[in-house]
């Protein structure tokens, strides 16, 4: 009676198990799991004000070792080159749907009153650390090159690849806009280092990490998001399956 | 009331007959119950398996706001130990696992409101689910132990109602436990800290929200199992009968076998 008992549980768990798997490999299926994630981002639009601030923290609060993830080094033979020149040509790119283009030394970023804002940083596989980021508004870079209404997408470019792929991201113009949205040069008091994006990268603070692009060397306002890559929106998006919309 | 609808009252100008054998059928289970059960019983197990999925991508658990690899977790594994049968998908995919998990998400909140709405308005929570002042009394608790360690099953119309380790069970899983994995998971989203900061307040911070999500879902489970083994060992067939059909054949007393 046990045995036939077990017979059934395992049975039973074997074709629950097989079934997620084939649905999880169904076309349709993951459709239809895609589809929540344009509801959970809905929801999510619908309840958290435009402006709302992700919390900032004090002094106290930050995580004693702020880990890296993702790239550790670009290690491209220009990138070297950039480093062992400490960034003093990097430039920052804005073009794509603007009416003035631009070609932002990195001098010229940092010389301008800066946000300093402390905090958390959530990835994707489960932990957070909290930092202090020092960078520039978004939004004052965007403004600066004149945004064309027909803008909807600010795409980022950045100097690290995985394989021959280039890593990429983007965000709509609610998070473009969105008063902690900054391009960072600095982080807990001093210039960023390599493994954290050197010299500038993207905080998008109501995001997912993966969301905050590193070692960002061109920003594009975009309509669609189709074209670019893989058409996804981001490095993750088009590789792993990982969501676009990763507030929660 | 659930558990009012016994068909064996004999007319009043008929003799009472001797007592039968019967096979008392009692109405035991309302369509609102058994529908959410049965939605329940597929989603948390996806629930459980996605998430579980997702602990394997970082198999750590902090207290406070913070917490990553180089900080002090209470709990800790080597690897990725969910082994994949306890796992959807069964080998490993954070991205996929975040799919199921928060789109199935909606069919764990939103039947919870109607059902919780529900069985306000048609006084579930109020008539079965409420324990009794005397059921809360320490002896009466113990004898429930006691009946529970035993075996010892509930027969005739004590059968139709819950006991009171069932009312605790229920009530701690439906007012505590769910709502406690709601909050919690909703406490790990950026977005929703930033609308709402006094998550991260109720739940000390976002790393103590996820431990308390996980050890939440470890009790569910706990819940689930000695759930199902207590349908096992109280007659399988006609308890899982009477959450489908909603009728129950009631085990009869001492006197009336």
């Amino acid at each position: 009676m046990i045995s036939r008992r077990n017979f059934v549980v395992t049975g039973a768990s074997g074709l629950l198990l097989g079934g997620c798997d084939r649905l999880n490999n169904s076309v349709r299926f993951r459709a239809a799991l895609r589809s929540a994630e344009k509801l959970n981002m809905g929801a999510q639009r619908l309840v958290v004000p435009r402006n709302a601030l992700a919390r900032e923290y004090s002094e106290a609060d930050m995580s004693p070792v702020f880990r890296s993830n993702g790239t550790a080094n670009p290690g491209t033979a220009e990138y070297s080159r950039q480093l062992a020149e400490n960034f003093m040509n990097w430039r920052l790119v804005v073009d794509g749907m603007v009416a003035r283009p631009l070609s932002l030394p990195l001098a010229v970023l940092k010389s301008v009153p800066h946000r300093v804002q402390i905090t958390r940083h959530d990835c994707v596989e489960g932990w957070s650390a909290i930092g202090k980021w020092h960078g520039l508004e978004l939004s004052r870079i965007l403004d600066a090159a004149g945004l064309s209404t027909r803008a909807k997408y600010i795409v980022f470019h950045c100097a690290d690849r995985f394989g021959d792929k280039p890593y990429y991201e983007s965000i709509d113009l609610v998070d473009a806009f969105h008063p902690q949205t900054i391009i960072a040069w600095g982080m807990n008091g001093h210039l960023l280092t390599v493994p954290h994006g050197a010299p500038l990268r993207l905080r998008v603070e109501r995001q997912l990490g993966y969301k905050s692009a590193k070692y960002v060397q061109r920003i594009q306002a975009v309509e669609s998001l189709a074209g670019i890559y893989g058409g996804k929106g981001g490095y993750w998006e088009d590789n792993a399956d990982y969501e676009w919309y990763a507030g929660i | 009331m659930d558990q009012a609808g016994s068909n064996t009252e004999p007319a009043a100008a008929e003799p009472i007959p001797p007592p039968a054998p019967a096979r008392r059928i009692a109405y035991r289970h309302r369509l609102p119950t058994r529908v959410w059960h049965w939605l329940n019983a597929l989603t948390v197990f996806v629930m459980l398996m996605s998430g579980l999925m997702i602990f394997n991508a970082h198999p750590h658990l902090y207290w406070g706001q913070y917490g990553a690899n180089f900080d002090h977790p209470w709990l800790s594994f080597h690897g990725r130990p969910i082994p994949g049968w306890a796992t959807i998908p069964s080998t490993y995919n954070l991205a996929a696992a975040r799919r199921w998990h928060l789109a199935f998400a909606w069919l764990l909140v939103v039947p919870l409101v109607l059902f919780l709405a529900t069985s306000l308005i048609n006084r579930h929570v109020q008539g079965d689910l409420k324990p009794t002042t005397d059921e809360v009394k320490p002896s009466h608790v113990w004898r429930d132990v006691r009946d529970h360690a035993r075996l010892r099953f509930p027969t005739g119309d004590a059968a139709l109602r819950y006991n009171i380790l069932q009312k605790l069970s229920y009530v701690v899983v439906i007012f505590l436990l769910l709502p406690v994995m709601v909050l919690t998971g909703l406490a790990m989203s950026p977005a929703m800290d930033a609308a709402w900061p006094w998550l991260l307040d109720l739940f000390v911070g976002r790393q103590s929200a996820r431990s308390i999500h996980f050890i939440c879902a470890m009790l569910l489970l706990a819940f689930i199992l000695v759930h199902l083994l207590m349908v096992l060992l109280a007659g399988p067939i006609n308890e899982i009968g009477s959450m489908i059909t909603g009728r129950f054949r009631v085990p009869p007393d001492g006197d009336e076998a």
